[in-house]
């Protein structure tokens, strides 16, 4: 080959590798929870998705401090929530310190008329305000009447009663002196809620070094050498681990995968210029990889990158068996190609089923895979041998060869053992075939199992807000939703009556509508009215009337007051509440009321979903605004997994049968279909079931493993079928070249097996072992031929 | 042995203690010796708001160290059930639940009772000084409230008993109302 013609390719590579890079330059990375929005998603996935993203528990941190002794947690404690009270960042910190307890008692108590649902006509009238007295006097006598009696005068009502007993008092933790522990003292609680959602990484991130930094500062005050340590957990927590440990792993993968296939192409090589060239359709691929991902989808997701470097395993494939057909006679190399092709296709298959998911994040696992394949392929195939020196060489590997070929006959009286293994492994299989798959959305996630069980520890000693079930409301603005909040309040508490609820909130009771207010307000009587009254309602009571000045100020006090709203919450809790419930959306505003699951009885810790729409369809709201919505959460994540799961597996069945058509049209004969088909299948079988054996519920990425075993194995298969079948030996250096290919992919996927992020591990346990027994098998069922002579 | 006798023991030794000097070290650790029972309970509240004194009765229950329970009979019926820092309130099929510890008030009025019972002096003069007069038989312990958060409602507490048995619970407050409860021997 000429050197004009070798600087020319060269020259092209460098435009495409130019473009390439600039396209992925653009591109934009995440690591968070939008890979598992659908492309077309219902309301209710997009309403999940947004609540995980967005939400209230989104922003949530869930902190324990653990070791020391108790005092010295506590102390810590109250010193960090102090600090973190104190910083912008957080909109709430609790740990069981009431620092909100006395601005929202005095808040309820200014506004009480505004807020009390009890307030009405009837209440203010003679005969309504003797009932009033008569319990006045009976809380007199209570065991609180002694504390309660300054209350009393102003309220003889009882509304701060009303409203208290209105809220909805979820379970909290227990308490060791002001602040919460865990059930067994051993752990010291708080919580912290971010003013930045959960979706904003480099926020959370902030929020966790503000929260490490209190924590060193109040340890620091209380002395050297405390052994309390500091663990955190959440939503925000996750993404920021999932984003480090993604890039972490990302990183060491790639460096060692790539110095291990280094390495492996030196002994193999033993060249350099040899090395570089051969890692030239490795590079290409994986950029051509992320920038179709880009293009295809605006956005690259962290696993997809991590996925990305085991391709350097596949990619470098092509390069070893150009490299070694170089040194074959002519005739030889004519073959080589068409067999790769029939490769490249297959795998293709496989990979474009995935293209065809509704699931983000496998849709970019199969557009990577795609792109990175056939442009490392379409590289090897028209730019690398013209980058070849005129007198490229491989050395010499046919003595390997040679002995490789002696090992494959002996290895074809073996084929039993395949059968035998596939068909028991089959068995098993069916055998197992409930358990199988994993069908939680929980099983995808990048968080390793130690930090999902400290999640779910912290989670359930905090009672946390573990928001489950949700009415949706939308409104055209805020009133409209406040309105249709107050409409739902009778059906729900029909529902809590029947118990198929244990409580509700609603941002309503807090801020109740401007119309409500007006009303509620309206329906106090005038300042004189209601002295008369107050007098006449006394008659026959023990109460002393004068006595009750300050409720008739009070009721005159909070006419002329003008209309609570958002503002008026300022400092405090109640307004964290009123805006975790209360959003503004794109059309509006947007109420959530969470209800909680009743906790005993038949149905603990679960909501019939059917009663609760039922009761729904019955209230009866303006014509305007959109019917309200209700969301199981879980069930929605979980359903929308096995949604995504049922389709891949569906789409991989596609893309099997789409494999063997396409082999039966290029090869032409059923019986090497067969036989191209068999070791594939006996690998994917044999690989099942070992991770069965081995206690594993297979997720989606152990499905992706399998195609990867297809697309890999199905270059074995195929080298021994050998071009057309005609039985004739691989050649050795053929085999040679399947072994170094066999290795670096071993090399390239191995690793991902001992990675710390559950779904990458799940690949590399599958791939890694496939590509073995693939490669195994294929030689074992290869026709059988004579033993070559030795050489 | 049954009860009656080991109270009649504790009875002599009180007894001999006084002869060493009733102290109110003395009286706690007869307190404390008592586990617990079912009292009868009168109790009248003389308040400003109201033209004529409330009376109330019903039954308080005590179970060293850490229950205390008031169930009213009249004027109507409810219950008080104080567990650790959790008080609950039960009255018209509606219950309520708080922290002591939220409520300071209530927890000098409640929680000092309590703690009387207990002869838990450490928790008794956290928020009050005690003074003790009267003999074994007839003794007055007076808790003068130190913590302002408590000198807002009550002026001065006066418990009395025989031995470790309270008989009565005198309650002034700063506003000058005052309530009186004395309680009957346990009921058997």
């Amino acid at each position: 080959m000429s050197v004009h013609s070798r600087l020319s390719a060269f020259l092209s590579w460098l435009a495409i590798v130019g473009v390439l890079l600039l396209i992925v330059s653009r591109a934009s990375f995440t690591a968070d929870m939008s890979v598992f929005l659908p492309r077309s998603p219902t309301p209710e996935q997009q309403l999940l998705v947004d609540q995980l993203r967005e939400g209230m528990v989104s922003r949530l941190t869930l902190i324990g401090l653990t070791g020391g002794d108790g005092a010295e947690r506590s102390a810590i404690s109250r010193r960090m929530a102090a600090d973190l009270r104190a910083d912008d960042r957080f909109s709430a910190i609790n740990n069981g310190e009431a620092v909100h307890l006395e601005a929202d008692r005095r808040w309820l108590f200014d506004n009480r008329y505004a807020l009390s649902p009890a307030v009405n006509g009837e209440r203010f009238t003679v005969a309504g305000l003797h009932t009033a007295l008569q319990d006045t006097v009976r809380l007199l006598a209570s065991p609180l009447g002694l504390v309660a009696k300054p209350l009393l005068a102003r309220d003889p009502t009882g509304e701060l009663m009303n409203l208290l007993g209105a809220l909805d008092s979820a379970e909290q933790p227990r308490r060791e002196g002001d602040v919460w522990v865990s059930q067994d003292g051993a752990t010291t609680l708080l919580l912290a809620m971010s003013r930045a959602s959960g979706a904003d990484i480099d926020a959370q991130e902030d929020a966790m070094n503000a929260i490490r930094a209190a924590f060193a500062k109040a340890v620091a005050s209380h002395g050297a050498g405390s052994a309390v340590e500091l663990a955190m957990t959440g939503p925000g927590v996750f993404s920021v681990q999932s984003r480090a440990t993604i890039k972490d792993e990302v990183t060491r993968i790639a460096v060692i995968g790539s110095s291990l296939i280094i390495i492996l192409l030196l002994i193999i090589y033993r060249s350099l210029p040899v090395l570089l060239l051969g890692l030239l359709p490795v590079v290409t691929g994986t950029l051509a990889g992320i920038a179709a991902v880009s293009l295809g989808f605006g956005v690259v997701h962290g696993l997809t990158l991590g996925f990305g470097t085991t391709l350097i395993g596949e990619a470098v494939d092509y390069a070893i068996y150009l490299f070694v057909q170089q040194g074959q006679p002519k005739e030889r190399r004519s073959q080589f190609w068409p067999t790769i092709r029939i490769g490249l296709l297959t795998s293709s298959c496989g990979f474009i089923a995935l293209l065809a998911s509704g699931f983000p994040g496998l849709a970019q696992l199969g557009l990577y895979s795609l792109a990175g394949l056939v442009a490392a392929a379409l590289m090897t195939r028209y730019l690398l041998p013209a980058m070849l020196p005129t007198d490229f060489r491989l050395r010499d590997v046919s003595a390997l060869g040679h002995r490789l070929a002696r090992l494959v006959a002996a290895a074809t009286r073996l084929r039993w053992m395949v059968i035998t293994l596939a068909l028991s492994s089959l068995a098993l299989i069916a055998n197992q075939r409930q358990g199988v798959w994993n069908g939680e959305l929980l099983a995808l996630s990048p968080v390793p199992a130690s930090a999902q069980a400290l999640d779910k520890r912290l989670r359930s000693e905090l009672g946390a807000p573990d928001v489950r079930y949700l009415i949706v409301i939308d409104g055209r603005d805020t009133e409209a939703a406040l309105q249709a909040a107050e409409a739902l309040a009778p059906a729900l508490n029909r529902l809590q009556d029947a118990h198929l609820i244990a409580g509700w909130d609603s941002p309503a009771r807090y801020l109740p509508s401007q119309a409500i207010q007006r009303a509620r307000l309206a329906s106090l009587p005038p300042r004189e009215a209601l002295a008369a009254r107050l007098q006449a309602a006394s008659t026959g009571l023990p109460l002393r009337t004068k006595r009750l000045q300050a409720f008739v100020d009070d009721v005159d006090a909070a006419r002329q007051r003008p209309l609570l709203d958002r503002a008026s919450m300022a400092g405090t809790s109640l307004a964290l509440a009123v805006d975790a419930m209360l959003l503004d959306s794109a059309h509006g505003a947007r109420a959530l009321l969470p209800l909680r699951a009743p906790t005993t009885g038949r149905q603990a810790g679960l909501i019939d979903a059917d009663a609760v729409r039922a009761e729904l369809a019955t209230v009866a709201l303006p014509a305007t605004s959109p019917p309200p919505r209700f969301l199981d959460l879980k069930h929605e994540s979980d359903a929308l997994y096995r949604g995504y799961l049922g389709e891949a597996i569906q789409l991989s069945l596609g893309g099997v049968l789409a494999i063997l058509v396409l082999l039966l049209v290029f090869l032409r004969r059923p019986m090497r279909v067969v036989r191209v088909a068999l070791p594939l299948a006996a690998s994917i079988l044999v690989v099942v079931a070992a991770l069965i054996l081995a206690g594993k519920q297979l997720i989606l990425l152990h499905l992706i493993g399998l195609l990867l075993i297809v697309a890999v194995g199905s270059n074995y298969a195929l080298f021994f079928d050998n071009g057309n079948g005609d039985g004739a030996a691989p050649s050795p250096a053929t085999l040679a070249s399947l072994l170094f290919a066999n290795l670096t992919t071993v090399a390239g996927f191995g690793l991902l097996a001992f990675s710390e992020v559950p779904v990458l591990q799940a690949i590399g346990i599958t791939v890694g072992p496939g590509a073995i027994l693939a490669l195994l098998f294929s030689a074992m069922l290869s026709a059988r031929r004579p033993l070559p002579p030795g050489g | 042995m049954n009860a009656r006798l080991i109270a009649l023991l504790f009875g002599l030794l009180a007894n001999h203690a006084s002869a060493a000097g009733w102290d109110i070290a003395e009286l706690m650790k007869a307190l404390a010796a008592n586990r617990g029972g079912r009292v009868p309970f009168v109790e009248t509240r003389h308040l400003a708001m109201l033209d004529q004194p409330l009376s109330i009765t019903g039954e308080l229950v005590y179970r060293a160290p850490s229950t205390l329970e008031r169930h009213t009979r009249t004027p109507v019926t409810e219950s008080m059930v104080l567990d650790g820092d959790t008080l609950t309130l039960s009255r018209e099929g509606k219950t309520h639940t708080l922290r002591l510890h939220d409520y300071p008030e209530v927890a000098a009025l409640i929680g000092s009772i309590r703690a009387t019972l207990a002869g838990d002096r450490k928790t008794l003069e956290r928020s009050y000084a005690l003074s003790l007069s009267g003999s074994t038989t007839q003794w007055t312990l007076t808790l003068l409230p130190s913590d302002p958060a408590v000198t807002k409602v009550v002026l001065r507490i006066g418990i009395s008993g025989n031995g470790g048995e309270v008989r009565r619970v005198d309650i002034l407050q700063a506003d000058g109302d005052r309530t009186e409860m004395r309680i009957g021997p346990a009921v058997r």
